[in-house]
């Protein structure tokens, strides 16, 4: 008799047991997931605060203005702005198909034994310190540039409608172009092996009924890989994206900072992370620091806008294949 | 993650962590020499000093404490933060001393009450990158150099710069000018200089420790601006003599105040720091850029000590003059080695009777 009651009020206490522990779990990893969304939120609202006198001051103008002027204190973030874009911009243009090239090389025409070292190889890259970049651009890529790449990007490139203002001038081999080729080199590993892991989840099945069909290579990397793994390839852009929008010492070497703006990619700009880096340190009035914490704050909103976009960009796409 | 980056991923946080131990020790530590340094009536100990400013002088106290700490055992910690940061700094209380390369104003000294001495001397000189123009060869003056520096003269073989350079092959190239992009001590002295020779300068620009410039590329700190005048041909920048000595940058003579060419070392500096009026500057704040003297270098630069004449720590404040005062008298050799310029005696003199009668 009492044999049938003990385990039935043993299950019971267990159940209760289990709830209990459950719904604890349950605020355990909610409070974990909640605290992302609070450490977000805190870091945007202490970089505004931080940035309030500038904003207060300046207004909305603060993000077209071009004036940077320390002495006169009059701040505006366009001049960063734009060069942060634009290098990012440069960046990606050069970063993604180079690194779809090598995630399609390393998955379908490397042949097995190079697979491996070239892989790590290229991990390897995404873990070098960005200042090494930064140098290695100053002091090997930009007197390469100015002496053989430059003059002839000016006297061919320089010269073509439409195009020709973007490409011409002095051949300093310090500017956006350079910034944005160097930024290219630092985000190719972190967009190849997101691409090289997705290319690899394609059911072999796929690719060699594409092959039985008579499909070459490149038939089936893009019309048969690439349409699978859509979404996760621009998730890796975008990681890409992120990094080349925040990076900030190695643009600093190679930008030439100064706070200009000009059509000519060969010539030097500023871009936000890169003036935080350069002037916070002596940045000795409240004025100045506050619109340098601001610029920190526009930094955010673009990155966040960005990444907005993307989101957007990936729901487009995942409505339009149907799922 | 794959298979390569996972354990690496684990090698990193398992360093990491140690890393943190081992940070947690040490910074422990400090606290256990001060402690016992204010101890009344306990033996002599070593005290640990800390500073923060100017990078300027970075390379000259590291030297100091070196062989400070051989001799005495107390300990300066010096962080090169710049002159801004070092301001900010002892204004918070958080270190017993703080640096910087412009003088602040008595009134701004009284109000937090603080007290500020010289301490070395060097001097901004301009470096040009002229294929066949050695050092000392170009002839620059402070109108000229203004004007390049705000984008009316864009040719070397500007009929100014020709004026100037009698017999001096110059090229028919563009000036690339470079300027710092960080603010900067040397960036302050410069612009001052520049503000007090050209009034197109102070109306259009005017100084602080970095300006909206009119024209040129930026490079970061001494070494970034030595590094862009050395790779772009036909390039003007400005950077303090060590490091244009350092790089065999040619640099320009340069006519001072007094009509005079000068060539940028030792005894120019000097020079313009013995012409300085400091008798009459209280706080010695002045900046002695333009000096009147014969021989002077007009960009010559200050570097300053401030320290609260009444600190919640009179030991560690008290440890930290006896190393400026060990400095004034014996470090003076060792601030030649490395290219700075030793206070004159005079304001040597000056600067002693000032911390009698201030930091009591």
């Amino acid at each position: 008799m009492n044999a049938s009651v003990i385990p039935w009020r043993g299950a019971a206490g267990r159940d209760t047991r289990d709830l209990r522990a459950d719904r604890r779990f349950r605020w355990l990893v909610t409070g974990a997931g909640m605290l992302v969304l609070a450490i977000l939120l805190a870091a945007a609202l202490s970089i505004a605060w931080g940035g309030r006198e500038a904003f207060h001051q300046f207004g909305l103008g603060f993000l077209w203005s071009k004036t940077w002027d320390p002495v006169g204190q009059q701040f505006g973030a366009w001049v960063p702005i734009y060069g942060t874009l634009v290098t990012a911009f440069v960046a990606m243009v050069i970063a993604v198909p180079v690194s779809f090239g090598i995630a399609m090389f390393l998955t379908e025409i490397a042949p097995k034994p190079l697979r491996a070292p070239i892989g790590i190889a290229i991990e390897l890259l995404a873990g070098i310190p960005s200042i090494i970049y930064g140098m290695w651009g100053l002091f090997v890529l930009v007197p390469q540039l100015s002496e053989h790449v430059y003059p002839w990007i000016d006297a061919h490139l320089g010269q073509l409608p439409l195009v020709g203002p973007l490409f011409a001038g002095p051949p300093l081999g310090l500017g956006m172009l350079t910034a944005g080729l160097v930024l290219a080199i630092m985000i190719v590993p972190f967009i190849a092996s997101v691409m090289r892991e997705v290319f690899l989840t394609v059911p072999t099945r796929l690719k060699e009924s594409a092959y039985a069909l008579g499909s070459t290579r490149w038939e089936v990397v893009w019309d048969v890989v690439l349409p699978s793994t859509r979404s996760a390839v621009i998730g890796g852009i975008f990681l890409g994206l992120g990094r080349a929008l925040g990076e900030t010492m190695a643009v600093t070497f190679v930008l030439g900072n100064a706070h200009e703006l000009t059509a000519s990619l060969l010539m030097p700009g500023n871009s936000i992370a890169a003036t935080i880096a350069n002037e916070f340190a002596e940045a000795d009035s409240p004025m100045y620091r506050s619109s340098l914490v601001a610029l920190g704050f526009v930094l955010f909103l673009v990155t966040f806008v960005v990444l907005a976009a993307a989101r957007l960009m990936l729901r487009r796409l995942a409505k339009r294949e149907g799922r | 993650m794959n298979r390569f980056l996972a354990p690496l991923a684990c090698l990193a946080l398992a360093t990491s962590l140690l890393a943190a131990c081992k940070g947690g020790n040490e910074s422990a530590t400090p606290s256990g020499p001060t402690a016992t340094s204010t101890t009344p009536g306990a033996a002599p100990v070593a005290v640990q000093i800390t500073g923060a400013g100017a990078t300027f002088i970075y390379p000259l106290l590291s030297k100091w404490s070196d062989t400070y700490h051989t001799q005495t055992g107390h300990k300066i910690n010096y962080q090169s933060i710049g002159s801004g940061g070092g301001i900010a700094q002892i204004k918070a209380g958080t270190v017993d001393f703080g640096s910087s390369d412009k003088p602040l104003d008595s009134a701004e000294l009284a109000a937090s009450g603080l007290g500020q001495f010289p301490d070395a001397i060097g001097g901004v000189v301009p470096v040009v990158n002229l294929q066949g123009i050695g050092p000392g060869k170009l002839r620059l003056d402070g109108a000229v150099l203004a004007d390049i520096y705000l984008g009316r003269i864009t040719t070397w073989n500007d009929p100014k710069l020709v004026a100037l350079n009698p017999g001096v092959a110059l090229p028919t190239g563009k000036i690339n000018v470079v300027h710092r992009s960080d603010g900067s001590g040397t960036t302050f002295n410069f612009v001052n200089y520049l503000s007090k020779v050209s009034p197109d300068w102070k109306a259009k620009v005017g100084e602080g420790t970095s300006v909206d410039w009119p024209t040129g590329i930026g490079g970061k700190g001494n070494e970034g601006v030595a590094a862009y005048v050395r790779q772009i041909p036909g390039s003007i920048g400005y950077v303090e003599l060590a490091y244009a000595l350092q790089n065999k940058m040619s640099y320009g003579a340069m006519q001072n105040a007094a009509g005079k060419w000068v060539l940028p070392n030792a005894a120019s500096f000097q020079a313009a720091a013995s012409s300085a009026d400091w008798a009459h500057a209280k706080d010695f704040a002045i900046v002695i850029t333009n000096a009147p003297g014969a021989d002077a270098w007009p960009i010559t630069a200050t570097n300053f000590i401030l320290m609260y004449k009444h600190p919640k720590d009179p030991a560690r404040s008290k440890a930290a003059l006896d190393f400026f005062k060990w400095a004034l008298e014996n470090g003076q050799t060792q601030a030649k080695e490395l290219d700075y310029v030793p206070l004159p005696p005079e304001l040597a003199k000056q600067v002693e009777a000032y911390w009698a009668s201030e930091f009591k």
